[in-house]
Parts: structure tokens; C-alpha cells; sequence
């Protein structure tokens, strides 16, 4: 403790503290150490409560266990995963709802996430331009990303209801659909209805992170642009576009990475059906209603398995970009 | 043209406008209705029917459902505040050896997907003898909340000016007096904003809420309003449904339009999952 109060100035300090300078090295040192005290709290939480579950996880993986006995079960290698008896194959990796899980999951993100990005950049660029009122609209687009997914899925099961729902009356109103449609029960448009739900909840957060790269380009390539008669829609494609891409691409990734994880939207809207279930859906469904702990951590790591192979991709690819780039 | 045009942004705006608030206008219209009534389509109010509201408490510990998601929420901020007040210090003023690991680890954690700690958390939760109960779900909100909040306010801590400390180093002051007197202060509006974020996080969270909880006196809101069922399996009680989407609604809505600054600000500087 005596090291900590013998504190002074940092190594990096004005000319005033010349007489400090000979021990930079000790003063830094309890510096570094009162930072690992302060991160041992928050560090040892967080093995605690994100690093053990998930080794636990994979271990589970191996394993026969069951939900209603965790602590009685047996190492079973790869067979949660794949496994062959007698000619017939077993294992999450041969199950065909996993597969459809995966395309749902895939599908899923990247036509919301595609949808969302274009809406995104349209709102954002709306809301950049100055008029009365902006930032009330910004605070209105805020308010379907700050309902909970939960309370969003119901208020759209039941505008979505086949019978009685808002959306039918209004498509049937304006003449666009001859027949009622029974959205989320229907296999063909339940997957449809979820992303038109997301699309709806999350466009908000990517026109605002839009937004705020948009808000920091500099006035002055705008106006030279004007003075020289470039279209707007040119402008857009040669100007913005490239210099708002970094911002762009994070915005996408965290929007992937969280479509790639959906649970609560499918859970609540299509009720645990197979023909649009997630990963997540299936993960969940394996080890809370089926009580198969053993198939359920099998897909969680392979759930973990592909978010994570994505997370490195990324930042290596990202780490390449900021190198070569001038921006 | 240029009232065209300005005609044609404003119809814009409009749209953007209707398309946010609609589901949310469509619901508190649904929850004034009740019987027969419900299962017509209407657009405007035709009377107030309260009833929903009553039928939401009457039926169901909905109160209680509302109170646990406050409590869990209050306490899933208090502790991701406290501890990561004090984790942004070192990561944002202190340069240490494996910085930079530790920090790109709290991202990767933050970007975890829940349902793959599941099986471990469930056994975590059950072992520590907290299944079916609000520290059980505190504990894994943390999971959620922690990483972020240490991101966002390191990303804070790091845009303070340098001198800030020093002043107070050479005065003498602790590294410990530095975080209390000097940063924290400082840190409020930042605290405030990091709070706010964590706050719906938690209040929105589901997986977890419907996974360690087993009966209705326990759960958060969440998973009270998916579960809810009617008088038969057949016909859900959509009057009451909306009636409670309403209810946990309105006080995020509140947050939003009071502190709709200080969330962009959040959001734009960690660029957290929504």
C-alpha cells in the first residue's frame, strides 16, 4: 500500500517535476499495480460468470448429461456431434432441423441486415439534414429499439394476426392482397414477418450510428461539390458513401453478429415452430424443453464456434483495412 | 421544384415517423378495447375501456413481475457501474502489459452469444442454489451488461485531457483518491449515460429471464407478457397483452425522449448491441 501512496507525477511529466524523473519506473510500477487491483473485481467476475460457463458449455458437449441431473453423466467423445451405429448416422451435425436452423439463422441476417443497412443510411441522411424538429425525430426513431424485443414481437403478433390484425385490414384496404394472409403460422412468410419486425426494431440503431459518422464529414467537400454542379445522387456514391464506409462496416458487423445470436424475435413470434427456428431457437430448445444438455451444448459451441470465427475474421480484416488505408 | 421537393422531404419525415410510432399508437389502441370490440380493426379511439389494465394485475402477480425487472435491472446497473468505473480507469489511464488483450477479450465477451454460456450458467446458477431467483438473474445479466459498460467507459476515460490526473498525483493523491475525487465526477455524465444503456439491456433481457426462472411470482416482465395465456390454450388474451406492453413500455419511451442525447451519445461511442 506505502508504494501506492508514494505516488507522483506520471513518467510523462512537465519540466516542474525534474526531481521525479530518476524513478519513473517505481512510480509507474505502482501505478500498474493499483490497475490490476482495480481490474480484479471486474476480471474475476467476469470468468466467473461469462469464462467458466462457457468451458463448461463445451465440456457439457462431450457429454451425456441431462437437465434434471447435471452432475451424473459420462464423457461420450464426439457423439453429440456426429456418431455412426451400425450404418445410421447420429449427432447434431446429421439432424436436418439443425441444418435448417443454420439457413434460417443465415438467411434471416442477411436480409435484415441488408434491408436495415439500406433503410439505415436513408433515415440517417434524413435526419442530417437540418430542419425543425430534428431532434425529436431522433428521439421518436429511438423509441422501437428501446421496446423490449419481447413487448415488440407481441404488438406485431398481434397486428400480424391472421383474422383480426392492422396489417391484413390495411394491405386488404389498399387493394394489395385479395385474401387475408396468416403470416407467422405460414412457413413461407413467418421468416418474412420476423425480419419485417427487426427490420422495423433495429433500422434505428444503424441510422444512428450512420448519423453520427455522417455529422462528422467535413462541410467544406460539400460545397466544393456544389460550387462545381455535381448531382446530389453522384455526390452521394463518390463522396459520402466512401468516407462514412468505416463507420458503415462496424455498424454491419454488430448488427450481424446480433442477428447471427436472434432468439427472443423468433421465440415469441412463430412459437418455437421448426420451419423458422434459429440457432439459438434450436440451441435452447434442445436443452431446456427436450432436457438433452448434452445435443444443446453441442450446438451452443457450435453456435460459439461460428460468432467467434467471424469475430477474428473481422478484426484481422479490419486490422488489415486500417493498415492499408489513408483514411 | 424546390416545394416539391421540400413537400417531398417533409412526406418523408411523416413516413418515418408513422412507420416508429405506429405499433406502439396500434397497441394502446388495442388495450382500450375489450370483448367482442378487440376483433374489429380501428384506427381511432372509439371509447376508454380501462378494464385491460385492471385484468393485467388481476389475473396474473404482474405488479410483481414489474418489480423484480426493477429490481434486477436497478441491481444489474449498480454493480456493472461500480465495477466498471474502476476497470475503465486502468484500461483508459494506466499502460500496462496484455492492455490491450484484456480489452480486445471484454469486446469478444460482449459479443458472445448468450445461448452458448447457457448450459454452464444454468449449472453456475443451480450450483450456487439460485435457480428461481433474482440474484440468479442478476448474476447472468451481468454477463450482458459487464463487457459493454467496461467498453463504453474506457472509451470515455480515454478522451479526458492528461492533466487532469496529474495535477492530483503530484499533490499526492493515490491512484484510489484519483478515481473517487478526480474521475468519478468527471465520469457522471458518462456513468449516467453507460447506466441508461445497461438499464434497458437488462430490463429487455429474455433468454436468461425464461430459462432460470420456473414460476410467475419470479419472472421478469419478459417473460411474464410471452407467457401469458387466456382462459384456454386456444384464444390469448391479446386485450391484456397489449395492456401490459403498454405498461413496461411507457417508462422506457419516458427515458428515451428525456435522455435521447445521452443514449446516441452511448451508443455512437461503443456501438452497442441494441
Amino acid at each position: 500500500m506505502s508504494q501506492i501512496v508514494g505516488q507522483a507525477a506520471l513518467p510523462v511529466s512537465a519540466p516542474a517535476f525534474e526531481n521525479m524523473r530518476e524513478r519513473p519506473s517505481r512510480l509507474t510500477r505502482s501505478k500498474v499495480r493499483a490497475a490490476w487491483i482495480f481490474l480484479a473485481p471486474t476480471l474475476i467476475i467476469l470468468a466467473l460468470i461469462a469464462g467458466w460457463p462457457l468451458a463448461r458449455t463445451i465440456w457439457f458437449s462431450f457429454t451425456d448429461a441431462s437437465l434434471n441431473n447435471l452432475s451424473d453423466y459420462e464423457f461420450i467423445g464426439f457423439e453429440n456431434y456426429i456418431a455412426n451405429y451400425d450404418g445410421e448416422w447420429f449427432g447434431i451435425l446429421t439432424d436436418p432441423a439443425w441444418w435448417r436452423s443454420v439457413w434460417n439463422t443465415v438467411w434471416f441476417t442477411l436480409v435484415s441486415v441488408s434491408i436495415e443497412t439500406v433503410l439505415g443510411i436513408a433515415v440517417a441522411l434524413i435526419l442530417n439534414a437540418a430542419f425543425p424538429g430534428r431532434g425529436l425525430m431522433r428521439a421518436i426513431i429511438l423509441i422501437p429499439w428501446a421496446i423490449p424485443t419481447v413487448v415488440s414481437a407481441k404488438m406485431w403478433n398481434w397486428m400480424l394476426h391472421d383474422q383480426f390484425g392492422v396489417i391484413n385490414d390495411l394491405l386488404l384496404r389498399l387493394g394489395l392482397i385479395a385474401a387475408p394472409i396468416t403470416w407467422t403460422a405460414n412457413s413461407d412468410t413467418a421468416l418474412w414477418a420476423v425480419v419485417m419486425v427487426d427490420v422495423w426494431k433495429t433500422t434505428p440503431f444503424m441510422a444512428l450510428l450512420i448519423l453520427a459518422a455522417l455529422q462528422m464529414l467535413p462541410g467544406d467537400i460539400y460545397e466544393a461539390a456544389k460550387v462545381d454542379g455535381i448531382h446530389p445522387v453522384r455526390v452521394f456514391f463518390k463522396v459520402t458513401l466512401p468516407l462514412i464506409r468505416p463507420a458503415l462496416l462496424v455498424a454491419v458487423i454488430f448488427r450481424a453478429l446480433d442477428a447471427l445470436r436472434v432468439f427472443d424475435l423468433i421465440y415469441v413470434l412463430t412459437s418455437n415452430s421448426k420451419d423458422t427456428a434459429s440457432m439459438s431457437v434450436f440451441a435452447r430448445q434442445q436443452l431446456v424443453d427436450f432436457q438433452e444438455v448434452g445435443l444443446g451444448s453441442a450446438a451452443s459451441t457450435l453456435i460459439f464456434l461460428i460468432i467467434a470465427l467471424l469475430i477474428v475474421v473481422t478484426i484481422a480484416a479490419g486490422r488489415v483495412r486500417l493498415g492499408g488505408e489513408t483514411l | 421544384m424546390t416545394i416539391l421537393l421540400r413537400l417531398g422531404f417533409w412526406a418523408l419525415v411523416l413516413a418515418i415517423a408513422v412507420f416508429s410510432l405506429f405499433p406502439f399508437y396500434y397497441a394502446i389502441m388495442s388495450s382500450l378495447r375489450t370483448g367482442s370490440e378487440l376483433f374489429t380493426v380501428a384506427y381511432w379511439p372509439t371509447r376508454l375501456d380501462f378494464s385491460n389494465y385492471i385484468a393485467v394485475f388481476d389475473r396474473q402477480p404482474f405488479g410483481r413481475n414489474i418489480l423484480n425487472s426493477i429490481i434486477v435491472a436497478g441491481s444489474v446497473v449498480a454493480v456493472s457501474l461500480a465495477l466498471s468505473l474502476t476497470a475503465a480507469y486502468a484500461f483508459g489511464r494506466v499502460n500496462f502489459r496484455g492492455r490491450t488483450i484484456l480489452l480486445m477479450t471484454i469486446l469478444g465477451v460482449s459479443m458472445f452469444p448468450q445461448v452458448a454460456v447457457l448450459s454452464g450458467m444454468f449449472e453456475l446458477i443451480r450450483s450456487f442454489g439460485l435457480y428461481n431467483t433474482l440474484p440468479g438473474l442478476i448474476l447472468a445479466n451481468l454477463m450482458l451488461t459487464l463487457p459493454f459498460t467496461v467498453w463504453v467507459l474506457t472509451t470515455f476515460m480515454r478522451e479526458l485531457p492528461k492533466e487532469i490526473e496529474e495535477a492530483a498525483y503530484v499533490d499526492g493523491a493515490t491512484p484510489f483518491i484519483v478515481v473517487r475525487r478526480v474521475f468519478l465526477p468527471l465520469m457522471a455524465p458518462a456513468a449516467v449515460t453507460t447506466g441508461l444503456l445497461a438499464f434497458i439491456v437488462s430490463w429487455n433481457e429474455f433468454l436468461f429471464a425464461l430459462t432460470f426462472t420456473l414460476t410467475n411470482e419470479r419472472r421478469t416482465v419478459p417473460p411474464a407478457i410471452a407467457l401469458m395465456s387466456g382462459s384456454s390454450a386456444y384464444e390469448l388474451p391479446w386485450g391484456t397483452i397489449m395492456a401490459a406492453s403498454v405498461i413496461v413500455t411507457v417508462p422506457v419511451v419516458a427515458l428515451v425522449l428525456v435522455f435521447q442525447r445521452k443514449i446516441v451519445a452511448g451508443l455512437t461511442a461503443g456501438a452497442v448491441k441494441g
